[in-house]
């Protein structure tokens, strides 16, 4: 009772902020841009904590975040375009724009449902392999996901998909509000909520006790196996609807924006905000993203400071900010 | 309640076990003895079947336990469904984690709410000192007291049959006894206790029968207190 109360009122409190943010955008209080950073820096929140489940909790090192994020970008967009946009290779639409606001989120779930089964397709052949190992076959499946689409001349190959920016007006002529920051939004929360629930039920115990010692987690009859499979779903399922959002939010998308190196911006947020802190991950996701935007000036240069200030953070903090604490651990009160 | 035949197991190249059979009746307390590299736990590992390269691979004979042969059993399944824990050799205890933490993981799979309310306490009982330590890390615990978290742990795991390898290693003489002490008093709440030890003395003065192993085969067997009087056992392993 008490809990579901305490989850109540985490609730009732993002609703709140979720309406101040939809009221000042749809009044215009911030410009397009300020919108576009608000978005990308709950996109990112998803990116860094579903990464977090991985590299953070389970203590895995699997580095090919944004090959799971492609997939889902892809799978949902290529599906919004079908049914809801006149395309050039698809067709004209097959849906009246009446049922985008219902089906949008739909399709968000099932591009996340994609991603989460290329996750599947990873987490097979890396059951017997740790660490280094690990790394490489992500790394590696980044690259696969990469070349795929580039080499998939339906949905644009190398230059890239679009008509996601139809998709967004036909939610606009629907009712005129801003549909996309709302979608963030509910799904940020839900991401935050989903990840919360699981690494902190007595289910969710069990990648921690793998990232303490996996032998050790086998004999406190913790399927190990099932459990890394769970993990990895998740985690990927929920890059997937990250990319989904991703797409819609920018209109377009190409190969090249799920490179490595965007894992690695991924890497950095989930470093820079602690490993198995989900706190550490939401905030580092604000901060790493606004500090992008702010180092924009800088061009190139911008990925000569950043890594030095990576660098900087693992000389003096190598924990990251949070640690693997909560912001709830820093008011003694508040522990249920 | 576990009963193992003619097992014959080895570790690639090298064959540590040529036949070994051995039971443990309920309601036993029963240790497997012997030197160093005798055989003791790759017994224990034959039952609890980890991922190589812990696991021996297993050539022959068969393991039984309540007449369901636990070969091809993953050891999740095992402690989940079979109700057998493992103290595993060297603790592996989650020193990162919380003593309390470390009881909660070993509920993963129990879905008996109030028995487990029940059995924290029992393991508070037992062990008062991991009453005190709950809030703290696990590694900062001294060795006994993390012997004694990795005995609780097993016991949380709901088990009605726990295996032990080598608790006494590393351990202050009357820490031994104090362990050795609380098995035995897991074992008259009826607990069954298999455990392989290097220290005879003790474990011929707390359990009811003994094995001893020499080489990959059972050489001796019987009442604890038969085998103290055995000149042979006086001689190799009691030092007398």
């Amino acid at each position: 009772m008490l809990h579901s109360l305490h989850t109540c009122r985490y609730w009732i409190l993002y609703a709140l902020f979720s309406f101040t943010i939809i009221f000042g955008v749809h009044h215009e209080w911030v410009n397009a841009y300020i919108q576009l950073i608000m978005m990308f820096i709950g996109i990112n929140i998803i990116l860094s904590s579903s990464l977090n489940i991985i590299n953070g909790y389970m203590g895995e090192f699997s580095c090919g975040h944004a090959g799971f994020m492609a997939v889902g970008a892809y799978v949902t967009s290529v599906l919004n375009v079908w049914l809801f946009a006149s395309d050039r290779v698809f067709g004209p639409a097959v849906l009246s724009g009446n049922w985008i606001l219902l089906l949008f989120p739909l399709t968000l779930l099932i591009g996340g449902l994609a991603a989460a089964f290329a996750g599947l397709l990873v987490a097979i052949p890396s059951f017997n392999t740790r660490g280094d190992y690990l790394a490489i076959i992500t790394l590696a499946v980044n690259y696969i996901v990469k070349s795929s689409i580039e080499n998939i001349q339906t949905i644009g190959g190398a230059r890239g998909f679009m008509g996601m920016r139809k998709v967004v007006n036909a939610m606009g002529d629907v009712w005129d509000i801003p549909w996309m920051m709302i979608f963030v939004l509910i799904f940020t929360g839900f991401s935050v909520w989903v990840i919360w629930r699981f690494v902190s039920s007595t289910y969710g115990k069990g990648i921690i006790a793998i990232r303490e010692d996996e032998i050790a987690a086998e004999i406190m009859s913790v399927n190990t196996q099932q459990m890394k499979i769970t993990a990895f779903m998740l985690s990927s399922g929920l890059a997937g609807i990250a990319g989904g959002l991703f797409a819609h939010v920018l209109g377009y998308i190409n190969p090249g924006s799920f490179t490595i190196m965007k894992s690695t911006e991924i890497m950095v947020m989930v470093y820079l905000g602690g490993m198995g802190s989900l706190s550490g991950s939401v905030i580092s996701a604000v901060f790493f993203t606004i500090l992008l935007e702010l180092l924009r000036p800088l061009q190139v240069i911008k990925w000569v400071v950043i890594p030095l200030m990576l660098i900087l953070l693992m000389m003096f903090r190598p924990e990251g900010i949070m640690g693997n604490r909560e912001i709830r651990d820093f008011f003694p009160g508040k522990r249920k | 309640m576990l009963e193992i035949k003619n097992l014959y197991a080895n570790y690639g190249a090298i064959e540590a076990l040529h036949g070994v059979s051995l039971y443990v009746d309920q309601g036993e307390m029963v240790a497997l003895l012997g030197a160093n590299g005798a055989g003791k736990s790759t017994t224990l590992m034959s039952i609890m079947r980890l991922p190589p390269p812990e696991a021996p691979l297993i050539k022959q004979g068969s393991i039984f336990f309540n007449q369901v042969n636990l070969l091809n059993v993953p050891p999740h399944v095992v402690v989940a469904e079979h109700g057998i824990a493992l103290v595993p050799e060297g603790r592996r205890i989650f020193g990162n984690l919380t003593v309390f933490e470390n009881l909660t993981i070993a509920t993963y799979a129990r879905k008996d709410k109030n028995q487990i309310a029940l059995d924290y306490d029992a393991v508070f009982d037992l062990f008062p000192r991991l009453n005190d330590r709950k809030k703290q890390r696990a590694d900062t615990l001294s060795g006994g007291e993390q012997q004694m978290l990795a005995m609780g742990r097993a016991f949380m795991c709901g088990a009605s049959f726990i295996l032990l390898d080598e608790p006494s290693m590393g351990l202050a003489p009357f820490l031994m006894q104090e362990l050795f002490k609380a098995l035995k008093q897991l074992n008259e709440n009826g607990v069954t206790i298999f455990v392989v030890e290097q220290n005879a003395n003790i474990a011929l003065k707390y359990a009811h029968r003994a094995y001893v192993m020499e080489t990959g085969r059972i050489v001796l067997e019987g009442k604890s207190h038969e085998l103290v009087n055995n000149p042979e056992i006086r001689k190799a392993y009691l030092g007398a």
